[in-house]
């Protein structure tokens, strides 16, 4: 008889909460990011707001055009013709060594998307990881070659240095026998070390925050557990900040900290992660919640569902853009007015005329 | 997963319930330039259908003595105010030195503009008897009908050359073309869809055509036509001879959709329920590909037009008395006719304006051809 | 050739036998695969000589019974989707028995079948897709896409087929008044509806179900999930249901075959395989499944090593490169799939004396845990001492 050997780092991952962590490093303040087209206007974010603290790890999570990417990359600056930011303030502070007042606080959403500035602190400050790892690296260069070309643009040092520079930190993400992988191409290795090396990548400049576009879809479940192990060892040895989307409630429930649920370019609630799965306030992530079958959950029983389909993005209900599916809409209320986001001091503020009777105040703009 | 818009009225349920070539349609609309193309195309084809109702004179009535009159421009004021369209009359004065003809605008003599006038009589798409023509001119003296582009050396009304010349050249533009279709769509449908070793076969030979240099193929194929042969003859061999050669590219165009289709999903679904390998490849592969057929065959046309004036510019194509485009520029082929007489330059405008239309509409379709990606 | 046209039953009671599955497997099964392979020539230099041989099926033999709900699972390149194509002959096999019972009790094996044989055989055995968008064809209304079947199988009377296809939108959940509009005018969602009524068409009394829930949204997902279980019911249909998703295979499913790298490794009742795992790439399937319960916080477990080359396998087990149990025998010898205990096959040389983690296992390992947040074994990292108190979340309006 031989039991399952223990993983040496088996240990658990605890839910951090807000009270330990300091001032917001990132907030996102009444964010509206619109693609105008022929057809007419695509209100993908619209009026988004959350906080990132240092060292916390921030999970988004919504469906397919709830515009959850939209709001990654505005953040990061990223979104292209025919979409703009309309309105809202991105407001980044730098931490300050050992915890001082921040160096820097900028609002990036009034820098020049192609300027000097925002691309500095995009791969500097912001490290994005993106959703396919195959996508990310050319072909034509080695791994090692295109880590030292990040590590170089952001900190000028010697190639030597960023050399040594970036095979410590393909050694810090696992990656076996990192002097020979620094010269492989992306070609040469399989899915998961991949991912590793685009983590290795994004780490190169220390950012003070790492945004994650669907870190884990494009990978299988194995890998997947690796990749999100990974993460939540290197967040606590470095303490950076995590933003990462996902639509998968597992990923949520096993990395975030702090939840936000979005909805058709809106936010429906955020909170602690425990408070989300345990105590959803909106009618929307109860649904959502519910209607995920778990390997825990009785088989083959009719799974809760939330009636309808998700509206065409050009066509958004008015009101409350949930009220069309929601169990407990209330006519003349939900299909009129846009909920604002309030928090009742509970810490898990909601978006919904249920929990409050306040308005946004810029209704249809 | 996107759901489609609500309906709104009858026009949301128009969209759902509009079929492919009605969604091409809507795509294509939005495209500005190609729809503005698509009109001018128009345009040219009606004039290619019916020549003589667009030409003022007989295209081929020579007047030795009216050699190479300049462009008699219409003209929209006289003395300083609006009027109806008309041309002035033109004098000829021999240079005493030169003993060149000089050719003078003659400020007296006006000729209105007329539509639908009676002129040389002809058989309207060879078959009813006519004599009306779009445009002429009142109280013209018999003989000296105005040249709205010019005369060339032997003294044939150009503008009524060009319209007779776009006939030619655009049909065999579109003939060629057709020809070539249907062999790049029966050989790449059947190396697509085969594969094996019939595709291995069909690919080497396009790939062996497509090795030749097309130049000195086309000149020695020309040349090797007999000078006996009528008019008509060398027309249809020109087209055969483009057309041999224009095949690969649509075929393997057509080779790479059959493909691509054959994995498809909808495709391997209609397998599954039994249906039969005609019906496959008739109804549900051939219907996803035409709109991308189209627009690949609206890009050869051009290349086609191109050829043929190439090949008659040369000599080598169409000859006189055949009137094309390759034809009409032969004339302005030395640098004296063009110094003396650049209005023969006029046609590979025609042809400029022609080739960039057609490619402007051929890439409007390709974007409309597929109107179910976002 | 005309199927029947006459209308579905409502609620056929479920012929139970006393198991709890609903599954009666003293019959013969419906279908049964023997030694299904799949080989597929790797072509290489100038004269595109063989080269080499992909095993993406290899020796594949599993069951599936009248009114069963059989999954195979196992991540991207393990064959699953392979195995179901050549069930139904989207692909033909290598080689193996594909053995179908038809209505009238003859057994036939569809792998030797030649293409005219095989369309009586597809009115018993149908397909689903995974992308909603790719299998319907763009340019075809509901009415010719849903009635197709009807048609090719020699319906030549379009009312018959009108009356046919607003019966099954409405057995799928859409409004008959649809069948005149196109697959653009419908969501991820309604589209995977149409390709399950189209599959219902001739009255098939085996789906296919390749990762049909797979591309859809979870508010979706759920809804699909729900009319699957509810067809199979109405209808006593058996699927075939091929998933990468462990959760989702736990909620449909009577039994799981677990494929790794073109073979089974793990066959077994749903709950069994789930809760006592018998092979260790199952037990680590399940333990890399992240929970969706912030309580349940353990570390992730991946597996170390990379999935064996399918043109280049392992000598032996071709899991033991990763297994963390493996040992000499496992290097050399290739386990076969046994029966270790009713109806649990494994194909592991050490099933008996492993005692592996399954979902339960997980579960109570890791309850109770304390539900005060900073309670946990893992102190939090400390905030900055100059902070001293968290900011109030500020939200506009």
């Amino acid at each position: 008889m031989q039991q399952t050997p223990t993983v040496p780092e088996a240990r658990a991952f605890a839910v951090r909460s807000r009270t330990d962590l300091g001032e917001p490093i990132l907030s996102v303040r009444g964010l509206k990011t619109h693609f105008v087209m022929d057809e007419g206007t695509v209100r993908a974010v619209d009026g988004v707001s959350f906080d990132v603290h240092p060292g916390e790890v921030v999970g988004i999570v919504g469906e397919s055009g709830c515009g959850k990417s939209v709001a990654l990359k505005s953040v990061l600056r990223l979104i292209q013709k025919p979409g703009r930011i309309v309105a809202g303030e991105i407001m980044y502070r730098r931490p300050g060594r050992n915890g001082a007042r921040p160096e820097l606080e900028l609002d990036l959403a009034t820098l020049p998307p192609l300027g000097r500035r925002i691309r500095q602190i995009r791969g500097g400050d912001i490290a994005l990881i993106p959703q396919e790892p195959m996508a990310s690296f050319s072909p034509l260069h080695t791994i090692g070659d295109q880590i030292v070309e990040a590590i170089r643009l952001h900190d000028p040092m010697s190639v030597a240095d960023a050399r040594k520079l970036a095979i410590a930190k393909l050694r810090e993400v696992g990656m076996p026998s990192p002097e020979q992988r620094f010269r492989a191409y992306s070609w040469q290795l399989s899915g998961g070390l991949r991912q590793r090396a685009i983590i290795a990548m994004a780490l190169s400049c220390n950012p003070a925050i790492l945004v994650a576009d669907e870190p884990t879809t494009a990978i299988d479940v194995t890998t997947q557990a690796q990749v999100l192990q990974l993460l939540r060892v290197l967040q606590q040895e470095h303490g950076s900040a995590i933003v990462f989307i996902t639509h998968d409630l597992g990923v949520i429930a096993q990395l975030a900290d702090h939840v936000v649920v979005m909805y058709l370019g809106r936010v429906m609630e955020q909170g602690p992660v425990r408070s989300i799965f345990h105590t959803p306030r909106h009618p929307y992530t109860r649904a959502l919640l519910q209607s995920v079958p778990s390997v825990h959950s009785e088989a083959r029983v009719q799974l809760p569902t939330i009636a309808g389909g998700i509206p065409h993005p050009l066509y958004r209900p008015p009101g409350c853009p949930f009220h069309p599916r929601c169990p407990d809409a209330m006519p003349g209320t939900c299909d009129v007015r846009v909920p604002a986001m309030v928090d009742d001091g509970s810490g898990q503020p909601v978006a919904c005329f249920l929990h409050h009777d306040v308005a946004e105040a810029d209704d249809g703009a | 997963m996107i759901a489609p818009p609500p309906a709104k009225g009858d026009a949301g349920s128009a969209v759902y319930v509009a079929p492919a070539w009605k969604m091409t349609w809507w795509r294509f609309r939005r495209h500005k330039l190609a729809l503005v193309c698509l009109w001018v195309v128009g345009f040219i084809t009606l004039i290619a259908l019916m020549p003589e109702f667009f030409a003022t004179q007989d295209p081929f009535a020579t007047s030795a003595r009216r050699a190479y009159i300049p462009p008699q421009t219409l003209q929209l004021t006289h003395e300083g105010r609006l009027t109806w369209p008309f041309v002035y009359g033109v004098e000829g004065q021999r240079d005493p030195r030169t003993l060149r003809m000089e050719w003078v605008a003659d400020q007296e003599t006006r000729y209105p503009l007329q539509l639908f006038v009676r002129g040389f009589p002809y058989r309207l798409f060879g078959l009813i008897p006519t004599d009306r023509h779009l445009l002429g001119f009142a109280d013209t003296p018999p003989g000296a009908t105005p040249n709205l582009l010019g005369t060339d050396r032997l003294g044939r009304d150009q503008w009524s050359r060009l319209m007779y010349g776009t006939r030619i050249s655009l049909s065999i533009g579109l003939v060629a073309v057709a020809i070539s279709t249907v062999l790049g769509i029966l050989l790449g449908g059947i190396s697509g869809y085969y594969g094996g070793l019939t595709d291995n076969l069909i690919q080497r030979l396009i790939e062996l055509l497509q090795a030749l240099p097309p130049i000195p193929i086309w000149l020695a194929l020309s040349a090797a036509l007999p000078r006996t042969w009528p008019v008509t003859w060398v027309y249809f061999a020109i087209t055969v001879i483009l057309a041999l050669l224009g095949w690969t590219r649509l075929a393997r165009e057509v080779r790479g959709r059959f493909l691509s289709l054959r994995e498809e999903d909808f495709v391997v679904a209609a397998r599954l329920v039994g249906a039969s390998q005609g019906r496959i490849i008739f109804s549900h592969m051939v219907p996803s590909f035409t709109s991308h057929i189209i627009a690949a065959v609206t890009l050869a046309i051009p290349l086609m037009i191109l050829n043929e004036t190439f090949l008659s510019f040369l000599g080598l194509g169409l000859r006189p008395p055949a009137i094309s485009w390759g034809v009409l520029l032969q004339e302005a082929q030395n640098l004296q006719s063009v110094v003396n007489a650049p209005w023969l330059l006029i046609p590979g405008l025609f042809v400029i304006v022609t080739v960039l239309t057609l490619n402007i509409l051929g890439d409007g379709l390709r974007d409309a051809a597929d109107p179910y990606s976002s | 050739m005309a199927p029947e046209t006459t209308p579905l039953p409502a609620a056929r009671p479920i012929a139970r036998s006393a198991d709890a599955t609903g599954v009666d497997e003293s019959r013969a099964p419906l279908l049964e695969v023997r030694n299904l392979r799949k080989h597929f020539p790797i072509k290489g230099g100038f004269l595109q000589r063989t080269v080499g041989l992909v095993k993406a099926v290899d020796d594949v033999s599993f069951k599936v019974f009248d009114g069963e709900i059989l999954s195979l699972v196992g991540e991207s390149g393990c064959g699953k989707t392979t195995t179901a194509r050549c069930v139904i002959r989207a692909i033909d096999p290598t080689s193996g028995e594909v053995l179908f019972r038809r209505a009238d009790g003859d057994v036939v094996d569809v792998a030797k079948l030649r293409d005219k044989q095989l369309r009586p055989i597809w009115r018993d055995m149908q397909m689903i897709f995974q992308d909603p968008f790719g299998s319907l064809n763009p340019r075809k209304n509901l009415l010719d896409i849903i009635g197709e079947p009807m048609f090719v199988q020699g319906v030549r009377s379009r009312q018959k087929r009108m009356d046919r296809v607003a019966e099954l939108l409405n057995l799928v959940g859409l409004r008959p008044e649809y069948m005149h509009r196109y697959p653009h005018a419908f969501s991820g969602g309604q589209r995977q509806r149409i390709v399950i009524a189209r599959a219902l068409t001739l009255e098939p009394r085996l789906v296919i179900a390749d990762e049909a829930v797979s591309a859809l949204d979870v508010s979706v997902q759920a809804q699909i999930l729900n009319l699957l279980l509810d067809l199979q019911r109405r209808l006593e249909l058996s699927y075939l249901f091929v998933a990468h998703d462990l959760s989702i295979v736990k909620h449909i499913s009577h039994r799981v075959a677990v494929m790794y790298v073109g073979k089974v490794v793990e066959l077994a009742r749903t709950d069994a395989l789930f809760t006592r795992p018998k092979h260790p790439y199952t037990s680590a399937l399940l333990a890399a499944v992240p929970v969706p319960d912030p309580d349940q916080r353990a570390a992730l477990q991946g597996l170390p090593g990379e999935v064996a080359n399918p043109a280049a396998p392992p000598p032996g087990c071709y899991f033991h490169p990763r297994c963390p149990f493996a040992v000499e025998v496992c290097k050399h010898e290739p386990p076969p799939l046994r029966e270790v205990e009713p109806d649990h096959f494994v194909a592991c040389h050490r099933a008996e004396e492993l005692t592996l983690d399954g979902i339960g296992e997980l579960e109570s390992a890791l309850r109770p845990r304390p539900d005060v947040p900073g309670a946990t074994p893992e102190a939090p990292p400390p905030a900055p001492p100059d902070v001293p108190t968290p900011p109030s979340r500020e939200v506009p309006s």
